[in-house]
């Protein structure tokens, strides 16, 4: 076996390895890359920026822990932008384990803007059902939620006395990773509703939602980690996923370095092989 | 009658619910089948806790293959199911401590994995083999690159490299995409007509 085609055939341990240093040291020692907001993050941006100070935002949880270092601060920074405009905020899940992540953010991010719980914001849990339950809170939300995670009635909550259902909602905003998510919430929050919709999603599944921009059945995309740093500098907030975006760039250089190096081993023995 | 049955539910459905979703006055038909679907759901996941529980104890006590990773997960689940339904799921319950110390953590390290073996597999297979695969590769490194802020330091910020994978997603990927989903939404009709008329069977389990 030549070298050229020993270095093709590389144990993959090394490539892992080259990866992990890509990712951990930019990790230690940041590089402070500086992040340019992409056109459909300033779109998402916009959307609740012209907003009325204290309209009522829907976001729906739509994730889970494995897909949560690329979500997750996207929840944070929408949190942040709609507490700050005082706007009031619904969340639910249609995926079980969203709502507690949801959760999690809400207990971090409220308390800094004052926020007060059945007040200015409401956790109303998981629902199953998938696209069934965004159909039912089209005719009412009580239906599908008449009690929050907690187990209280959402009746005889203060934020949802003004709501009876998805058209007392000004903006509606998916932070989805997978079935059921996007998709659905365009088909029927938006084209059967005509609300307003903001998506949030893993990089992999971002470009299929790029037609749903198109048509303005969107209003904006938040794709990945890149995605969510966008908006954290929009917002100038240094969050979890601007210091990621340092390891990204770096493992992203590393595996365009790799896939070089195998296309010039790859010509080479081609080349010998006639 | 237990195969003509659910076809007479699934065609009465199916019906009802086209004819009604071009009825305005028919909304509360609509209505009326959520709610329905929500308590069904209820039970889909009762039977499938209970499908999941009765696969795992055969497995177990058949010795079959792997049946040491089913003890674990039976452990977990009526772990979570009884703290979950006896002590709640709220901020500072132990269900809660439970999901974001061992759940969350444990997902997030099996996701991100990907990256490791994206890379490897990029290294293996992404060649330059012939016009296509050049394409492809070519605008997979241009949005790779312009999708990270890297793209805008130093003598890449000349490329332009975030506005040309800007374009690339906002165009040939957007045209390439809307095909795609027209093709997959025409199927979806199709295969809905077929289940309606009671031409597709294979949900009551049949070939």
């Amino acid at each position: 076996m030549g070298i050229t085609e020993r270095l093709a055939n590389i144990d993959r341990r090394i490539i892992f390895l080259f990866i992990a240093i890509a990712v951990i040291i930019p990790l230690l020692h940041p590089i402070g890359l500086p992040t340019k907001v992409s056109p459909p993050v300033e779109k998402a941006y916009q959307a609740m920026e012209g907003l009325p100070d204290g309209s009522y935002i829907l976001i729906s949880a739509d994730y889970d822990p494995a897909t949560m270092p690329e979500i997750q601060p996207m929840m944070y920074s929408l949190l942040h932008h709609a507490f700050k405009k005082h706007h009031k905020v619904i969340v639910m899940a249609l995926w079980p384990q969203g709502a507690s992540l949801a959760e999690e953010a809400l207990n971090e991010v409220a308390p800094l803007y004052d926020a007060k719980y059945s007040v200015d914001y409401v956790n109303l849990g998981f629902k199953s059902g998938g696209s069934i339950v965004i159909l039912a809170i089209g005719s009412d939300f009580s239906e599908p939620f008449p009690k929050d995670m907690y187990g209280d009635p959402t009746s005889e909550m203060d934020i949802m006395s003004n709501i009876e259902n998805l058209n007392d909602i000004d903006l509606v905003i998916d932070l989805s990773a997978g079935d059921p998510g996007i998709p659905a919430w365009v088909m029927i929050a938006n084209a059967r509703f005509h609300r307003k919709i903001v998506g949030g999603c893993t990089a992999v599944s971002a470009p299929q939602f790029y037609p749903y921009l198109d048509s303005g059945q969107m209003v904006g995309l938040l794709g990945g980690m890149r995605g969510a740093a966008d908006y954290e500098t929009r917002l100038n907030i240094l969050g979890t996923a601007t210091a990621g975006m340092d390891a990204q760039s770096i493992a992203h250089i590393v595996i365009i370095i790799f896939i070089i190096i195998a296309n010039i081993f790859f010509f080479v023995e081609k080349r010998k092989k006639g | 009658m237990k195969q003509r049955l659910p076809l007479l539910i699934t065609l009465i459905v199916g019906l009802t619910l086209i004819v009604q979703f071009f009825s305005p006055g028919l909304s509360f038909i609509q209505e009326r089948f959520t709610n329905w679907f929500l308590v069904v759901i209820v039970f889909a996941f009762l039977l499938g806790f209970l499908s999941l529980v009765k696969v795992n104890i055969t497995k177990i006590k058949r010795r079959s293959e792997d049946w040491g990773y089913s003890i674990p997960l039976l452990i977990a689940l009526f772990t979570m199911a009884i703290i979950g339904i006896g002590w709640g799921i709220g901020e500072g319950t132990i269900f809660n401590w439970l999901f974001m110390n061992l759940m969350v953590p444990m997902s997030a390290t099996m996701f991100s994995l990907l990256a490791f073996f994206v890379a490897s597999a990029a290294y293996r297979a992404f060649r330059a083999r012939n016009l296509e695969a050049a394409m492809l590769l070519i605008a997979a490194t241009i949005v790779m690159l312009g999708r990270v802020p890297i793209s805008s330091a130093g003598f890449l910020s000349y490329l332009k490299l975030d506005a040309i994978a800007n374009w690339i997603m906002t165009y040939p990927n957007t045209v390439g995409q809307r095909a795609i989903m027209i093709g997959a939404a025409l199927g979806v009709v199709a295969t809905s007509l077929r289940i309606i008329l009671g031409i597709e069977r294979a949900y009551m389990g049949e070939e």
